[in-house]
């Protein structure tokens, strides 16, 4: 459907335009259980330039940036620092090298100071070996000083903001010389002043010879910053080259243009009458004025980067977190939901993003982890029947065909798509009226992401009225009646499927004006 | 974990009942049971002998009521030091209910009370302000069995009624204690809780998982703040039991009873950290743990002594199991 011929093949010259890259990433292959992750990816980061990293929300950013920092290994491929290949088998070893990342929360030590978290595996010690608190304050002090950041080096890092937060960061990857910085989104949760001056600090780094791999999904800072772009999209390389060789357009078409070949059920939408109706929902930090409708039979796609506030609007939707306003209507009945087990019993389930921690309850075994919401159901008198669970159980495994040894068995041992099977089975036993799946398919095998599918369109089918979150724009545009797209907690647009592109939906959730090809 | 299987039906369960009773910590520790009781027949001439076994009951029956309730607290994820104190507290407003001229109902129904308030307390503040557990019950430890000092001092409540003396010197039947009779009747009540009704279920889901079971719609702050209350009312029967067996109350009653109630849990096979466990291992705990001390009383063995083999048998019969697993796996390796 797309040309994503346009850089398909990083080309030598681009290698050898002046500077030679100080880290070459080449044929990395990183596969998990059920997941390829990355597939034979390459990179390059050249000293004294930024390179930005493009791409989907599950296109691999995040995991090649922690086989940069030693966390992961990659299963094949090879890594070059300087042109000598290079293993960095824990992080202790990366940092070592040289690299360093500031992460989207930064992972410092929140109740050390702010010295101590600079010098933290390399802090300057006295005769005796212990740790020379004076020297490491001033030196800590003196690289604050140089990146123009007024933080006290002796308070806690607690104390600071986000921001800050990320100055201090920053003052560790000079404090160990490191000449590959990884800024990993360093702005998503910053002002817009701050953004300015990190990007003035961002600047001073690359002036310093250091390379800079810069992730973002704000498509207004790569174009300001950015010296470089690397895009891979579902885990495999797109494309890279100079920045101002190429626009915005050309970004979003080599982000989302993708061969085919998942294919989507069929399906014809009968859609029946409203069933539920939320009205100005909000949140003091995390969505405001969330209001729309949905039918019985229909699947409402709901898209957005990720911290657009989705998942945070759908679980206050379930009763998790109270909203500070707003009506939810079900059947034309105001529904008072301030808990998960109200939501349940208002026939609203949510099948959450995080199966391990939210969804599945591992140490037990699959047919309670299906029947723990239903129990009412399966017991009498508050007594449990397991005759009944075990019918009622292999009921909604079988209908997800549930590959698994036994009922019996432990839900922690089943793949990721099973897991989500189980999840899925356990709020189909409650006969919801509406069902809300988060990244219903985040992190499971191609298999198991068709049969979810399938499974999905037939609950709509059914009349079940079916919300779906999704970072994933084919299974946005494969799946939904309608997409509502969310930014920064608000919602920014709703669209009918027939009037969907890829890159009209890239551009409501990053805020790009529509412009003229 | 797919298996290949072209007929798509699920075995509800692998394996037959029985092999799983036989990998059970259960039968495990009915094993070390067994075995402490022939090693007790055999060290001393008085061990069988049925008013002595009866006597030997006593070790446990209090402290195991404490446990039944204690295990599924523990299960939940959460734990309650204060359960001793609760006892000083509770017989302290017993004895303090004799002097008013209370009688033996009124007694009874101060101290329930008193172990109800107490758990309320516990439980209102680890699920009302989301404190830890084991911070608030170690405060608490020390402000119940502080009630009970300022109350009572160097002095003792003493003059219960005689119709009091049954609950802890009762018998129902011959060398059958009613203490006995009452650790059957709340094992099975326990039992029954735990691992046969939707509470249990919901007990079991939380240890294993609270914000799972939170977003399964079970209300997790209800159910533990019950498993509190039930655990402060187990304790306060147990006041009951020991001060009518002792006939008297002091502020040092019970004191440590706390650690040994948890090291019968533990002993159990309930897990510490919460999400697995069974009545049925809690009761053959309680057995070992009763035995071994009755046994080494007859040998005339000196209570510190005693704390050491408690001690030694509790890392022992832990260690045991895993350390034969890891020689298994470095053999298959």
């Amino acid at each position: 459907m797309s040309s994503n011929a346009v850089h398909s093949e990083p080309n030598e010259s681009q290698i050898a335009d002046g500077v030679a890259p100080i880290l070459e990433l080449g044929g990395i292959t990183k596969k998990f259980p059920g997941v390829v992750a990355l597939s034979d990816v390459s990179l390059r980061l050249y000293p004294g330039q930024v390179t930005a990293l493009i791409g989907e929300n599950g296109a691999g950013k995040s995991t090649i940036v922690k086989i940069l920092t030693g966390i992961y290994q990659p299963d094949s491929g090879d890594m070059k620092l300087n042109g000598t290949i290079v293993r960095f088998p824990t992080a202790h070893h990366a940092s070592d090298a040289g690299v360093t990342a500031i992460h989207q929360e930064t992972v410092l030590f929140d109740e050390l100071s702010v010295a101590e978290n600079i010098f933290i595996g390399h802090a300057p010690k006295t005769r005796t070996g212990l740790i020379d608190l004076a020297e490491m304050n001033r030196r800590a002090q003196e690289l604050l000083t140089g990146i123009d950041a007024e933080i006290d080096p002796t308070v806690k890092l607690r104390e600071l903001g986000i921001a800050n937060k990320h100055l201090v960061a920053i003052a560790r990857a000079l404090s160990i010389d490191a000449r590959i910085v990884i800024m990993d989104e360093p702005t998503a949760a910053l002002s817009h002043k701050e953004i300015q001056e990190l990007y003035e600090l961002v600047g001073q780094l690359r002036d310093q010879g250091k390379a800079i791999l810069f992730i973002s999904h704000k498509f207004d800072e790569i174009f300001q910053i950015a010296d470089r772009y690397t895009v891979f999209r579902d885990g495999q390389f797109v494309g890279e080259g100079h920045i101002a060789d190429v626009d915005e357009n050309a970004l979003v078409q080599m982000m989302v243009g993708r061969s085919v070949d998942q294919i989507f059920p069929h399906r014809e939408t009968h859609q029946g009458e409203e069933i539920l109706r939320v009205s100005d929902y909000c949140h003091p930090t995390e969505f405001e004025d969330i209001s729309f409708t949905l039918r019985k039979g229909e699947i409402l796609g709901f898209y957005g980067l990720v911290g657009a506030g989705r998942s945070e609007f759908m679980q206050s939707l379930f009763g998790i977190t109270r909203p500070s306003k707003g009506v939810v209507r079900i059947e034309g009945e105001i529904a008072a939901i301030d808990s998960p087990a109200r939501a349940v019993a208002a026939g609203i389930v949510y099948v959450p993003e995080d199966r391990g921690k939210q969804g599945t309850i591992i140490g037990l075994p699959i047919f309670e982890n299906i029947t723990l919401p239903s129990l009412d159901r399966t017991s009498k008198r508050g007594f449990i029947r397991l005759a009944e669970e075990f019918s009622l159980a292999r009921t909604y495994a079988e209908r997800l065909d549930l590959r698994a040894a036994s009922l019996d068995q432990d839900v922690g041992n089943l793949s990721g798509g099973n897991q989500q099977k189980v999840v899925i089975a356990k709020w189909l036993a409650t006969r919801p009226r509406v069902i809300i799946l988060d990244e219903p398919t985040k992190g499971i095998d191609i298999g198991s992401k068709a049969a979810v599918h399938e499974f999905m369109a037939e609950l709509a089918a059914q009349g079940l009225a079916v919300i779906m979150v999704s970072s994933e724009i084919p299974e946005i545009l494969g799946m939904s009646d309608r997409v509502i797209v969310m930014r920064e907690g608000r919602i920014v647009a709703e669209v009918e499927n027939e009037q969907l592109t890829p890159e009209s939906l890239v551009r409501h959730a990053a805020g790009i004006a529509e412009s003229v090809h | 974990m797919s298996i290949t299987a072209t007929n798509r039906s699920i075995p509800d369960r692998l394996g037959s009942p029985a092999q799983r009773y036989l990998k059970s910590w259960e039968s495990l520790l009915l094993l070390v049971a067994v075995f402490v009781f022939l090693l007790n027949s055999l060290a001393s001439p008085y061990f069988l002998d049925a008013w002595n076994l009866s006597d030997a009951t006593f070790n446990f029956t209090e402290k195991a009521m404490i446990a039944f309730a204690m295990a599924l607290l523990i299960i939940s994820g959460e734990i309650d030091l204060s359960v001793a104190s609760i006892i000083a507290l509770a017989s302290t407003a017993m004895g303090a209910a004799i002097q008013f001229g209370a009688g033996t109902p009124e007694i009874v129904a101060i101290g329930l009370s008193v172990g109800l308030i107490c758990g309320a307390f516990n439980g209102a503040l680890v699920t009302g302000l989301g404190l830890p557990s084991i911070v608030v019950t170690i405060g608490t430890m020390s402000l119940f069995r502080g009630i009970s000092y300022i109350v009572l001092g160097d002095k003792a409540y003493t003059g219960y009624p005689a119709s009091f003396s049954f609950f802890g010197q009762g018998y129902v039947w011959w060398v059958i204690s009613f203490e006995l009779v009452l650790f059957f009747v709340l094992a099975i009540i326990y039992g029954v809780v735990l691992h046969k009704t939707n509470f249990g279920r919901a007990v079991f889901a939380i240890g294993n998982n609270p914000v799972g079971a939170m977003f399964s719609g079970i209300r997790v702050a209800r159910v533990k703040f019950i498993l509190f209350l039930s655990t402060g009312l187990m304790a306060s029967v147990a006041a009951i039991c020991l001060t009518s067996r002792l006939g008297s109350t002091r502020p040092s009653i019970a004191v440590g009873w706390e650690l040994e109630v948890v090291t019968m849990v533990v002993l159990g096979g309930v897990n510490i950290l919460g999400g697995s466990g069974s009545i049925p291992g809690v009761v053959i705990a309680a057995f070992v743990m009763g035995l071994v001390t009755f046994g080494l009383g007859l040998l005339n063995v000196p209570g510190i002594v005693m704390s050491i083999v408690i001690g030694m048998l509790l890392i022992g019969v832990i260690a045991l199991p895993r350390m034969w697993q890891q020689f298994a796996e470095k053999r298959s390796a």
